[in-house]
């Protein structure tokens, strides 16, 4: 659907924001792309041709920008996207029965979304986070140690507009798809002090050291107490 | 107990408000900068150079150096890019770092941009991690309204600002030449070298690219002074490092140590594998290093040790497996990544890693030949050294490491006409009955 001129002059007042950042414009490219993505749910013919359009580029330099990157979806996603970590170690981990259970559970394969509009489904690539392996991500926020069923959980609540879904590291409100790709675009929401500093597997050899004694501030004579 | 940790840049990861301002200069945070704004830009290189700190971010090149190659005195603007593209399979240990604490990154910015006479630096962060994106932007912000980012920082007549760059999912941008090519908005491909980003980077000026954690290192080493870095580790590999452990292992997470900490040490602090089953292959530094066994649990996890036993040190990256694992299957999932991320730049690394999965599929469900274990071999060795960059070289490492330790269980599947294991058992929960 083509951009409204309501639409367009907010989305061109963001564009040029965006542009300023860089010391060549065609650096704005790739977060042009997360904006109209943002905008759209997903980055459309006319998302296409708007950030050509603002950036002095044709289409074709466009769209073979976009086509390179799996984050920037060519057709409508679900309003919450659940990627589910195949890589090898969530793979073995559980990850691969959790993408079969997911895919069997909302009936949707690879890249598709439910009929409500509400979930799609996407295994991915590394995550880096597979010291919480098997990792699930919801809009690239992380949902960590997860299970089949913990994972089935988390995509019902999502569909039914339930508030107790949220991730294990990130913002304690499970934001939507187009909601992320505003943030990758260089707006962030007010949410960054929000959720811990870090899981508990980020903390695990701290902990140990501080059992031992062996964190800086224990140290004795050590030149960085 | 002997010390076997140093949390160094860990340290204040539980204190809940340490990726805020406030949080990072009540542990001394800040405090490195202005150290290094009191010497000579050229003082500052020496001492990251006389660290002997090496880039964290995989290929192990000495910090100083790469910042010595930046020429001196020339006229074109210089850059410094963060590379914060983590997402090699195994890698987990940037992402909690920005999480937890990235005013140690933003410092150690502005340090490296006076050394290197740099007004900008940007901080690619892969795009699937919003939380981390969230929290670049917030001390970045923070960073500038106390004064450390922007004009005349801490009034010594240094002008540096940030920009915080989201990527949009390829991990070949974690290639410091792809990830420059991106930044200027193209498609992520590597570029031939040389030239080398420090005399032609980013819009062909000289650039720095580091990684994360080599640069939340810089206030450490500025603050406590590179000999003291430099006597923690080995004779040539100095320093701490996050070790990142995943798998089959009782307390995975994040260990920081002297390099040159062996895998036994670690595990042990880890509560070894998981109960009932033994340590079977392992990767010292990411899936783009060759595969380790329970043979190599007393191997030095330095560069050079690790390199001796015929692996890498990489990203310190420790995926552990059990006993309930097939080897196939995990170097097939990680050939199929290759294949997945490979840019298509280069024919070596677009067609080799292709048709090594095909191979590996047939292998995996016992439809294969015995010849086909060659027929890897020899692929890889083809992709190997002749491919544009280093992730060709990558594609060999699962592969050709599974095959040397583990041929009878290739033969095995051959012969039984199918995965002897059952994957059911290497999950970390207990499957459902369908």
């Amino acid at each position: 659907m083509p951009l409204s001129d309501d639409v367009r002059a907010r989305l061109e007042a963001d564009a040029a924001q965006i542009i300023g950042r860089y010391p060549r414009s065609r650096s704005a490219l790739l977060p042009l792309l997360h904006l109209v993505q943002a905008e759209e749910g997903f980055v459309s013919e006319d998302g296409l041709a708007f950030c050509a359009e603002q950036l002095g580029l044709t289409e074709a330099d466009v769209t073979a920008v976009a086509s390179f990157y799996t984050m920037y979806k060519r057709q409508p996603v679900g309003e919450y996207h659940v990627g589910v970590c195949t890589n090898a170690l969530c793979a073995v981990m559980g990850g691969d029965a959790i993408f079969a259970d997911l895919q069997k559970h909302l009936g949707i394969g690879n890249n598709e979304t439910t009929p409500d509009g509400k979930v799609s489904l996407e295994h991915l690539e590394c995550n880096a986070a597979c010291d919480y392996a098997p990792v699930v991500m919801v809009n690239w926020e992380f949902y960590d140690n997860m299970t089949p069923q913990k994972a089935r959980e988390a995509v019902d609540g999502l569909r039914a507009g339930s508030d107790d879904v949220r991730p294990s590291r990130g913002a304690p409100r499970q934001c939507t798809w187009k909601q992320a790709a505003r943030i990758l675009a260089g707006f962030p929401d007010d949410q960054a002090a929000e959720g811990n500093t870090a899981g508990d597997a980020s903390l695990a050899g701290l902990r140990m050291a501080r059992e031992q004694g062996w964190t800086p501030d224990d140290r004795n004579g050590g030149s960085t107490t | 107990m002997t010390q076997v940790l140093t949390p160094e840049l860990t340290a204040r990861w539980d204190e809940p408000d340490s990726f805020t301002l406030a949080g990072y200069q009540r542990s001394g945070g800040y405090e490195a900068l202005p150290r290094a704004l009191a010497m000579e830009p050229g003082k500052v290189i020496q001492t990251l150079k006389d660290s002997v700190l090496r880039g964290r971010g995989g290929a192990g090149f000495p910090t100083g150096l790469k910042w010595g190659f930046i020429p001196q005195g020339d006229s074109k603007p210089h850059y410094l890019v963060v590379n914060a593209d983590e997402s090699e399979p195994g890698a987990c240990k940037d992402i909690p770092s920005l999480l937890a604490n990235p005013h140690a990154l933003i410092e150690g910015i502005i340090i490296t941009c006076y050394a290197i006479r740099a007004q900008e630096a940007f901080i690619y962060v892969r795009g699937e991690v919003l939380h981390v994106i969230r929290r670049l932007h917030h001390a970045v912000r923070e960073a500038y309204e106390a004064g450390y980012l922007g004009e005349n920082i801490l009034g010594s007549g240094l002008n540096v600002s940030v920009v915080v760059h989201a990527g949009a999912g390829a991990y070949i941008c974690g290639e410091e030449t792809a990830l420059l090519d991106s930044l200027e908005g193209f498609r992520g491909q590597p570029r031939l070298k040389p030239p080398f980003p420090a005399v032609a980077g980013l819009y062909a000026c000289p650039t720095v690219v580091n990684n994360v954690e080599s640069i939340s290192s810089v206030p450490w080493i500025l603050k406590y002074g590179a000999a003291d870095f430099a006597q923690i580790g080995t004779e040539r590999s100095k320093g701490f490092g996050i070790f990142s452990l995943s798998g089959h292992v009782t307390v995975p997470g994040q260990y920081e140590a002297p390099l040159g900490t062996t895998l036994r040490e670690l595990l042990d602090l880890a509560g070894g594998m998981r109960a009932g089953h033994r340590l079977k292959f392992w990767t010292p530094g990411g899936s783009s290093t060759p595969l380790f066994t329970d043979e190599h649990l007393d191997v030095p996890l330095d560069y050079e040790s690790v390199a001796k036993a015929g692996s890498m040190l990489g990203t310190r990256s420790i995926q552990l497996f059990d006993d309930t694992t097939c080897v196939i299957r995990v170097a097939l999932r990680w050939s199929q990544f290759y294949e997945h991320e490979s840019c298509g730049k280069c024919t070596p690394c677009r067609e080799g890693s292709y048709w090594v999965v095909q191979i590996l599929e047939q292998l995996e469900d016992g439809t294969g030949s015995e010849s086909d274990l060659a027929k890897l071999i020899d692929i890889c060795d083809n992709i190997t050294g002749r491919a544009f960059c280093a992730l060709g070289d990558s594609i060999q490492a699962p592969i050709v490491s599974s095959i040397r330790f583990f041929r009878d269980e290739y033969l095995e599947h051959l012969r039984i006409g199918g995965c002897p294991f059952d994957p059911a058992r290497s999950a970390l929960f207990t499957m459902e009955p369908a």
